[in-house]
């Protein structure tokens, strides 16, 4: 038996967080035990990610690394874990994102009693949750995952966040379980439809039912709401902005830059996956919502005082374009979505935590009560531009190829669509450039409430630089990242059954005949 | 290959059919050896002084200013070597790629960063270096007392190196990454000094109305993908053939659009008067020698492409001699010195579309006078800005006049592009624009009456307002403000200006007599002369010559004979209309401004309601009724939530159970 890479990810952190909060009231241990432990699980996931081999395994098998043992045979629950590369990915990039969180939160709660000790316990905790809930390859472990990551969730936002972290709280609380329960009667009903027994809830033994058309389309509705919630996709997208509003800069990013993913993930694993009749059937409205999400989301970043708004207003933007990637069907297009899922979390990161310093400075998340920081803190508002400009997909950084991708990959299939699409980029350009000339721009603040600011300390050029060092690598290199996604998108358009459109023009078949006229 | 020397009237019938599409299939690149295997330097020197300063914080703030300019230089002195080896070469071997890495491969799609030496992108890395190199050298003079004077450099080298990826890519999508950083530099100079709202607001506008002209540009680029699979020159270009009449026109349509946001070109025009925010160094170098031509190279180097769709090709000349007017118009009507040499930008640039709109016989002139324009515009532009220096910061030309005496170089230097500009014989404008003039006229049928006469017209206009700025600020009576003493520039400013006005003399003389611009060109371009004009060469350059004399001799009675008022007087319903850009502002505010920002209100209201009303748990049935059934558990949400899970599990459960 082969080491049990992705169960040893699972625990880590989970033990990590035991640790955390059996240290002593007091202890100055509570932050170095937590960086340490989200350290350790990125380098066993790096580990992790060398024992993948991209292109399939050895037998040519979708899932990799797989580990399966029976959990609930009487209910045909099995513990599985395995991953492609979409969920690798996506498993790696929660496992960057953390210490970096973790670093940029250092400061985040005081050492008094144990809330310090409740605070980053609960951010590993929810690391536990992210892997499991990208790595389970069985429905219904997946849907407890899918649940359990809540919980971690609601008490970083419930207790650690702002003013109005109660209702911010409850609100995202009760849209994930409305859309959960949605999805649990999904899940019974895929169940029953399979070959049941002792591992009926294993992916593999659910996908390529023969399902009748009604029944098909009612699961996948049942599982596309609850993702479409999660992802958020206009118009169930209304417990964001609140969310991303009142919690901690760094819970946001794991909560919009990581968790949020699990819908469009669970869209591509599951969706496509089990029901693709019903995805081609539903495909026209998913595109149209996914349309409004870019540009909705777009018009409402533009219309935005607050910042942390703003940016998980971008978000579902971006989400759309994701969805709109997704669901164009195209090995560009949806290569291109799965990209932007990975770049959308530094994006996302990098905005965030950025937009986290400057709140913490000047003591209010309001625009209109800033002006002129690019002479208060440049360093921090040179880092907040970088960050916009990977949110207006600048060429040269990370988002641009994953942006590309899905135009010209939507455009292959669906012209309109494409360059419809294609305007959004004037909208990211109008909602990024704004915040920037609302914050940074303008004549020197004077008064108390900058005099003793001061610039980007050394803890957060620890936040700032990997995120930045993302943009770049990700930007001009994205190769093994390509790689890594490119045929987990093939076998999941396989099962789908839809294959790419042709060039109009036969660029080889032209080479010849140019060649013979000579 | 003959040096056709069309003053001469040796035109020859030859109508530009789409044999000359094979201008750039014709040659086949080669992998580059020698120097220019290390043509990445040409990008990576000043790149890595930009990182330089950027990250090296106030430690470079004494020496990165002069290792910038050095790194320019340098970069510089790579394009020359490269020049050297690629003469060595035969004509038609004059085309070198530089493979760099292997960027997105995705499915079919294999998108690989490369380089390509050949002799246009060549022209270009020659102009932006040499013109920015000593516009780098200026600015050590120029921007001497500013704090901010590293970051300024910093971007300077951003810039050089941005450009310099756009015209060197071997394909459009890396085109497309030197094309938003040449933006994004530009965005980050006109912004400046945005500490003034006004100028953070110009630096804003240029990016967005230049992001309206990219939605073209990857448009087109999707176009060409679904077309060809590929977005390599050699594949694009090489099979343009095989694509339908109609995809043809689509891509030049869109890349069209592209052009008419970075060159400033109607109806995307109106963002470049607000550029002139940034400091004179930039508004010379970017907004005027370099980046806003952009576009030009773009239309010349998918030549394959508009050879074969008329149609786009028409399109292209249109928006050029429209925007050739408007400039025109504009520029007369401007007392800020700055605004209305950017007026004339845009003019002189619209020629430079018309010309590459004519086909193959005008790519090679728009290149000319791309080349000649980006010597005298940038003299005068570091001319106006030596102007302002010795006039504490003043732009308005109503508040100069008589100042020959007092800055006696500036003077003289300006005086050598302005003569350019105008087109006296001889000088590098007139080579230049007569041929584009000619062209036009050979254009058949109405086409040719209408581009020819417009830009006859045009460049009468020309003569009038650029003698205009040169009399009101050089000539007449002074009209300084009390606290206004004059001083000549430093030699690091002068010096830059006195090598850019020897260029505006001679640099025409230099290229076109000599048959180096056309044989340096040719291998790119393919050999092409334009039919008989409807008139004759000759009477042409009579008329042209009579329409300068006029324009600027009226503007001598106006402006030197005459008493300048201080003030702008009411001015005619046309003057009023040109000085507030034909109501361009006004219309994009209504159009699009506007429109965008009702939207975003009413989506944002829309939104709150939706968000805290379902938070408040009012709207939704099904949500209303779980936060009713959970605030009724009261006892905290957490026993809710596991209580709900609990119910949750227990249901699969039984129903599990009762399925077996």
């Amino acid at each position: 038996m082969s080491f049990p890479w992705l169960t040893t990810l699972l625990v880590l952190p989970l033990v990590g967080a035991l640790v955390v909060s059996l240290l002593p009231k007091g202890s100055a241990l509570v932050r170095p035990v937590a960086l340490g432990t989200a350290l350790l699980t990125l380098a066993v996931g790096i580990g992790t990610a060398t024992q993948f081999r991209v292109g399939g395994g050895a037998g040519g098998e979708r899932f990799q690394l797989t580990e399966v043992y029976s959990w609930i045979p009487q209910f045909g629950v099995s513990y599985a874990l395995g991953v492609d590369g979409i969920s690798l990915s996506m498993i790696l990039l929660g496992l960057v994102l953390v210490p970096i969180c973790i670093v940029a939160a250092w400061d985040d709660v005081p050492a008094v009693g144990r809330r310090q000790h409740a605070y980053f316990a609960l951010m590993l905790a929810l690391t536990s949750m992210m892997v499991g809930v990208f790595a389970a390859i069985d429905v219904f472990l997946f849907y407890v995952f899918f649940e359990a990551m809540l919980i971690p969730v609601y008490f970083l936002i419930g207790v650690f966040g702002g003013s109005r972290r109660a209702r911010a709280a409850t609100s995202f609380l009760l849209y994930s379980l409305a859309g959960g329960l949605v999805m649990l009667v999904a899940v019974i009903g895929v169940y029953l439809a399979g070959p049941r027994g002792t591992d009926g809830f294993l992916l593999s033994n659910l996908t390529g039912l023969d399902l009748s058309v009604e029944a098909g389309r009612w699961l996948f509705v049942g599982f596309f709401i609850a993702f479409a919630i999660k992802a958020p996709m206009w118009p169930v997208h209304t417990w964001l902005p609140l969310a991303a509003e009142q919690a901690r800069p760094a819970t946001s990013v794991l909560l919009v830059g990581v968790l949020d993913k699990v819908g469009t993930y669970g869209m591509i694993r599951f969706c496509l996956t089990l029901f693709p009749e019903a995805s081609q059937w539903a495909t026209p409205v998913i595109l149209a919502l996914a349309l409004v999400s870019l540009f909705v989301g777009a018009f409402l970043a533009i219309g935005q005082t607050d910042m942390l708004r703003l940016i998980s207003y971008t978000s579902i933007s971006h989400f759309g374009f994701i969805v709109l990637g997704i669901f164009a069907f195209t090995t560009v297009s949806q290569t291109g979505a799965t990209l932007y899922m990975v770049n959308h979390g530094f994006t996302t990161a990098g905005l965030f935590l950025v937009a986290g310093m400057l709140i913490v400075r000047r003591g209010s998340r309001d625009l209109r009560d800033f002006g002129g920081w690019q002479r208060v803190t440049p360093l921090v508002a040179g880092a907040l531009f970088v960050s916009g400009m990977s949110g207006l997909a600048l060429p040269g950084l990370n988002s641009f190829v994953s942006e590309f991708l899905v135009i010209v990959g939507t455009f292959g299939r669906h012209p309109w669509l494409g360059v419809i699409s294609a305007i959004g980029v004037i909208l990211a350009a109008v909602y990024i450039l704004v915040m920037y000339q609302k914050v940074a721009t303008g004549p020197r603040p004077t008064g108390p409430d900058v005099e003793d600011v001061r610039d980007m300390s050394g803890r957060e050029k620890w936040v700032v630089a990997p995120i930045i060092a993302a943009f770049l690598v990700l930007g001009f290199y994205p190769k093994p990242v390509l790689d890594l996604l490119e045929p987990a998108v093939q076998q999941t358009l396989q099962t789908v059954g839809i294959s790419d459109p042709a060039p109009a023009v036969d660029t080889a078949a032209n080479h010849s005949t140019e060649g013979s006229d000579h | 290959m003959s040096v056709h020397d069309l003053s001469h009237g040796l035109a020859t019938v030859s109508l530009a059919t789409a044999e000359h599409a094979g201008g750039t299939s014709a040659v086949h690149a080669t992998q580059a050896g020698g120097v220019a295997s290390a043509g990445w330097l040409l990008v990576a020197l000043p790149l890595l002084g930009a990182a330089v300063l950027l990250l090296g914080g106030r430690t470079t703030d004494r020496w990165g200013p002069a290792l910038a300019t050095g790194l320019s230089w340098a970069s510089f002195g790579v394009g020359v070597a490269i020049i050297a080896q690629l003469t060595g070469l035969a004509p038609e071997e004059r085309s070198l790629t530089v493979p760099l890495w292997d960027w997105v491969s995705v499915g079919d799609l294999s998108l690989s960063a490369g380089l390509l030496l050949d002799p246009l992108s060549l022209a270009f890395v020659m102009l932006i270096t040499f013109v920015g190199s000593l516009i780098h050298v200026y600015s050590l003079g120029y921007m001497a007392d500013d704090p901010d004077k590293r970051r300024f450099f910093a971007y300077l080298n951003l810039f050089v190196a941005a450009m310099l990826i756009l015209v060197l890519a071997d394909s459009y999508l890396l085109l497309f990454v030197g094309w938003e950083g040449v933006g994004l530099a530009s965005y980050l100079l006109i912004g400046f000094w945005n500490y003034n709202p006004d100028y953070a607001a110009a630096a804003n506008k240029a990016f967005v109305v230049n992001r309206v002209g990219d939605v073209g540009l990857i448009t087109a680029m999707a176009i060409m993908l679904a077309t060809f699979g590929a977005l390599d020159f050699a594949t694009v270009h090489g099979n343009a053939g095989g694509a339908g009449d109609l995809t043809l026109t689509l891509i030049g349509l869109a890349l069209l659009l592209g052009a008419c946001g970075k060159s400033a070109q109607f109806p995307l025009q109106s963002w470049l008067g607000d550029a002139m925010a940034g400091p004179t160094p930039v508004s010379a170098l970017i907004h005027a020698a370099t980046m806003v031509t952009a576009g030009v190279y773009l239309i010349a180097r998918s030549q394959a492409i508009y050879d074969l769709t008329p149609d786009a090709r028409l399109v292209v000349a249109v928006v050029g001699a429209i925007t050739l007017l408007y400039g025109a118009f504009v520029g007369c009507a401007k007392d800020d010195i700055k605004k209305a040499l950017a007026a004339s930008t845009m003019s002189q640039i619209g020629y430079m579309m018309l010309a590459v709109g004519l086909g193959p016989v005008g790519y090679l002139y728009a290149i000319f006078h791309l080349v000649t324009h980006g010597f005298f515009k940038a003299n005068m532009f570091l001319g106006a800005g030596s102007v302002m220096h010795a006039m504490g910061n003043r732009v308005d030309m109503r508040r100069f006049g008589a100042l020959r005496a007092d800055i006696k170089i500036t003077w003289l230097t300006f005086m050598a592009g302005w003569l350019a500009i105008i087109g006296v014989p001889f000088t590098a404008g007139w080579y230049s624009k007569d041929f584009i003039i000619e062209t036009a006229f050979a254009e058949p049928g109405w086409r040719g009456w209408v581009f020819g006469g417009v830009a006859l017209l045009g460049a009468g206009i020309t003569a009038f307002y650029m003698s205009r700025l040169f009399f009101m600020t050089f000539f007449g009576k002074a009209r300084w403000h009390e606290d206004a003493h004059p001083h000549e520039s430093p030699l690091l400013m002068t010096v830059p200006m006195m090598v850019l006005a020897l260029g505006s003399l001679v640099l025409g003389a230099v290229l076109y007599p000599t048959g180096i611009i056309t044989g340096w060109l040719e291998p790119v371009f393919g050999h092409a002369e334009h039919g008989e004009p409807l008139i004759p060469v000759l009477a042409i350059q009579i008329l042209a010559f009579v329409l300068l004399l006029a324009g600027a001799g009226l503007a001598w009675v106006m402006y030197v004979r005459s008493d300048v008022p201080r003030t702008a007087p009411h001015g005619s319903a046309l003057t009023r209309a040109a000085r507030r850009d034909f109501y361009q502002d006004d219309v994009n505010e209504a159009l699009f401004t506007s429109p965008t920002m009702t939207l975003a209100r009413t989506s944002v209201e829309a939104d709150s309601v939706l968000v805290e009303g379902t938070v408040t748990g009012g709207t939704t049935g099904g949500l209303n009724g779980l936060s009713r059934v959970l605030r009724r558990t009261q006892n905290g949400f957490v026993r809710s939530y596991a209580l709900t899970m609990l119910l949750g599990v227990v249901a699969i459960l039984g129903a599990v159970w009762v399925m077996q």
